[in-house]
């Protein structure tokens, strides 16, 4: 049995032990990533895509925690690793861009210290071979002036450059798996563009898999090849990004791109809004979490919670709709 | 033609003092020399990046900010040394984000009337509540809501108090300072729909500044894309959309991405060279000029008029 699948999900639960109550904030989600593959995961504030994402690196701070399921990456089970081997993992096989390059960027060392001490983390090699390791990799994200921008300090970086020395030091180790938590949502079109180009490129150079998180649809459709739709801890639509954009199942997923106006739309038309509003974490709805917003609602909808259900190839979607009538022409379309 | 114009201004300018050292200040040139005209009942959309100006602008030409030059006008009328407060029921304003623009220790009734009062804008307590009740109602709160305190609803929610604190002395003129962006997307279109309905029946000006060029496309009938302090095109929305004139136009709208795979990738793509330049030193000429794939010499020397290049399509490039 040949794995080519690098990560694996299984029915992963995470909870967050709040005075309030327990949140589930990722509540029984399962998925794989092959080698070379990008995935989107999209979704509103508070869907959990990040919690997710933060549970793969073994991230998760108190009072969260993994309550069920597990994390199987390259053949490793992720959940049942010590701190130690954790640390090794992290930035070497998987590794991590954030939002906000500024508040991760450690602001009183210099650049090239901080990449030079990233690669030093992993690796026992002179520092010397380090600092060539960390100019090549600033080069390849594209920043020019290399000797002098080493020496510079992150607030000497504006916002795009910040996250191109985030993006080349997540990519120092050669990592396997690259989480990007919407690395494009604090900058502006313009450089969002440049950054998603940078991406692009780079992953097909070196070949790994990225995760892309994100809430933007247009940036899904411009960089992803999977894509999985996230709702109040739910994967609830998953498949190619040619079945999410133009053949969606969900009432979500095909809500969100009703919704949504677009740049190169030819005539005004009014918008068709999701009514209602998101789910309160902390009183999730019974049945389908999105069985109150949902314009085809049934009584089944607000009892019982949906399975997977296979549209064709590995399109899935989590909807009673779907339930009678999958497996004849794809199901039914709304 | 002077005669549908609601909101004008005239070469404005608002520069903001930086201390660089002990005896040494410099300007940040927010807005540099900016004139438009905003039409009663229109929506007029203005883009651009973080740090453009277009807040500042739209706060100037409220006087929330004195400006440092230039004039602005209201109906014809020069308000920029003018006496405010008859002029703040006719001009409001809905913030970007919702939860900073609402007082914590205010009820929703509280927020909502405060404005009435300072306008005198009701006979009897009895008529206050009503009204209060009505605005709620018609930003899609219910009238209970009056009595609880911001922190109680969701983002959305807080988005429509703000709202309702805008309409609350019928004004005529908003400006609407990035109202959707702090909001999820499924709330977004939710937002955007209210506004366009609220116009229909109040017959309002909108002056919608955002950096979410699709949905400024969707609201506006005219769009003015700002660079750097300056107003570097103005147009109809559609033309402007279909037939941009100015170089950084033309790569805004191809770094918008769009949702549609197929398209995206057909697309091509301007993707331009390094970042804004500080608007402390902004470049000589023609401010894109350090950015422009088509930059020629006379760019960095002259900067370029703002002329009608076809009627109504407004821009500001040697090129053209």
């Amino acid at each position: 049995m040949e794995n080519k699948n690098l990560l694996e999900i299984k029915d992963l639960k995470v909870s967050f032990f709040t005075s309030a109550g327990e949140v589930k904030a990722v509540d029984g989600i399962s998925y794989s990533l092959e080698k070379g593959r990008v995935m989107g995961i999209v979704g509103e504030s508070g869907s959990g895509k990040s919690v997710e994402a933060y549970s793969i690196m073994g991230l998760l701070q108190s009072p969260g925690k993994v309550v069920g399921g597990s994390i199987i990456f390259d053949g490793k089970d992720v959940l049942a690793m010590g701190e130690k081997e954790k640390q090794t993992m992290r930035g070497s096989e998987i590794s991590m861009i954030f939002q906000n390059p500024m508040t991760c960027l450690n602001p009183v060392y210099t650049i090239g210290n901080q990449l030079v001490e990233a690669v030093l983390c992993h690796e026992k090699i002179p520092r010397k071979e380090a600092e060539r390791r960390a100019k090549e990799m600033l080069e390849l994200v594209g920043i020019n002036n290399v000797e002098k921008r080493m020496t510079q300090y992150p607030h000497e970086f504006s916002g795009g450059m910040r996250q191109r020395v985030m993006i080349a030091m997540g990519l120092i180790c050669n990592p396997k798996l690259l989480i990007a938590d919407e690395p494009t949502t604090a900058l502006d079109v313009t450089i969002q563009a440049q950054i998603l180009e940078l991406m692009k490129q780079l992953q097909q150079k070196i070949n790994m898999s990225i995760i892309f998180i994100t809430h933007n649809l247009g940036v899904v459709a411009e960089i992803c090849d999977w894509v999985s739709v996230m709702y109040a801890g739910h994967i609830i639509e998953s498949g190619s990004v040619n079945d999410i954009f133009y053949n969606p199942k969900h009432p979500y997923t095909h809500g969100l791109l009703r919704s949504m106006p677009r740049v190169d739309a030819e005539s005004h038309e009014r918008l068709i809004p999701i009514e209602g509003t998101p789910v309160d974490m902390l009183d999730p709805p019974e049945g389908c979490p999105f069985g109150p917003r949902c314009e085809h609602c049934m009584k089944i909808c607000l009892r019982e919670a949906p399975p997977n259900i296979r549209v064709e190839g590995g399109h899935t979607a989590a909807c009673w709709l779907l339930a009678r009538d999958c497996g004849k022409e794809g199901g039914r379309n709304e | 033609m002077n005669e549908n114009r609601l909101v004008e201004i005239k070469n404005l300018k608002k520069y903001f003092p930086v201390k660089l050292g002990l005896l040494k200040t410099k300007n940040v040139q927010a807005v540099e020399d900016v004139s438009f005209y905003i039409r009663e009942g229109e929506t007029l959309g203005l883009v651009g990046e973080s740090g453009c100006g277009k807040t500042t602008l739209g706060r100037t030409l409220l006087r929330l900010y004195e400006p440092t030059s230039g004039q602005i006008l209201y109906r014809g009328k020069d308000i920029t040394h003018a006496n405010m407060l008859p002029y703040r029921r006719k001009m409001q304003i809905i913030f970007q984000d919702p939860s900073a623009s609402l007082d914590p220790r205010m009820t929703v009734g509280e927020i909502v009337g405060e404005a009435m009062d300072i306008h005198n804008l009701y006979g009897s307590k009895k008529e206050r509540q009503d009204k209060i009740r009505t605005i709620l109602e018609q930003v899609g709160l219910n009238s209970e809501h009056a009595n609880r305190y911001p922190h109680e609803f969701s983002g959305g929610q807080q988005q429509r108090i703000g709202i309702a604190r805008a309409l609350a002395v019928q004004p005529e003129f908003i400006v609407c300072d990035e109202p959707i962006s702090a909001l999820d997307v499924s709330i977004q279109s939710q937002i955007v729909n209210m506004l366009e309905d609220m116009q229909q029946e109040l017959g309002l000006t909108y002056l919608f500044i955002a950096h979410d060029l699709s949905v400024v496309r969707h609201i506006s009938s005219r769009i003015g894309v700002m660079y750097l302090g300056n107003l570097v095109e103005l147009g109809e929305s559609y033309e402007l959309y279909k037939n941009p004139l100015h170089p950084y136009t033309r790569t805004l709208l191809s770094a918008v991405p769009i949702p549609d795979p197929r398209k995206s990738k057909e697309k091509k793509r301007i993707v331009l060279e390094g970042d804004i330049p500080s608007p402390i030193n902004p470049p000589s000429g023609c401010r894109f000029h350090t950015r422009c794939p088509y930059a020629m010499p006379k760019c960095a020397e002259e900067t370029p008029p703002f002329l009608e290049h076809q009627p109504g399509h407004w821009a500001a490039c040697h090129l053209l």
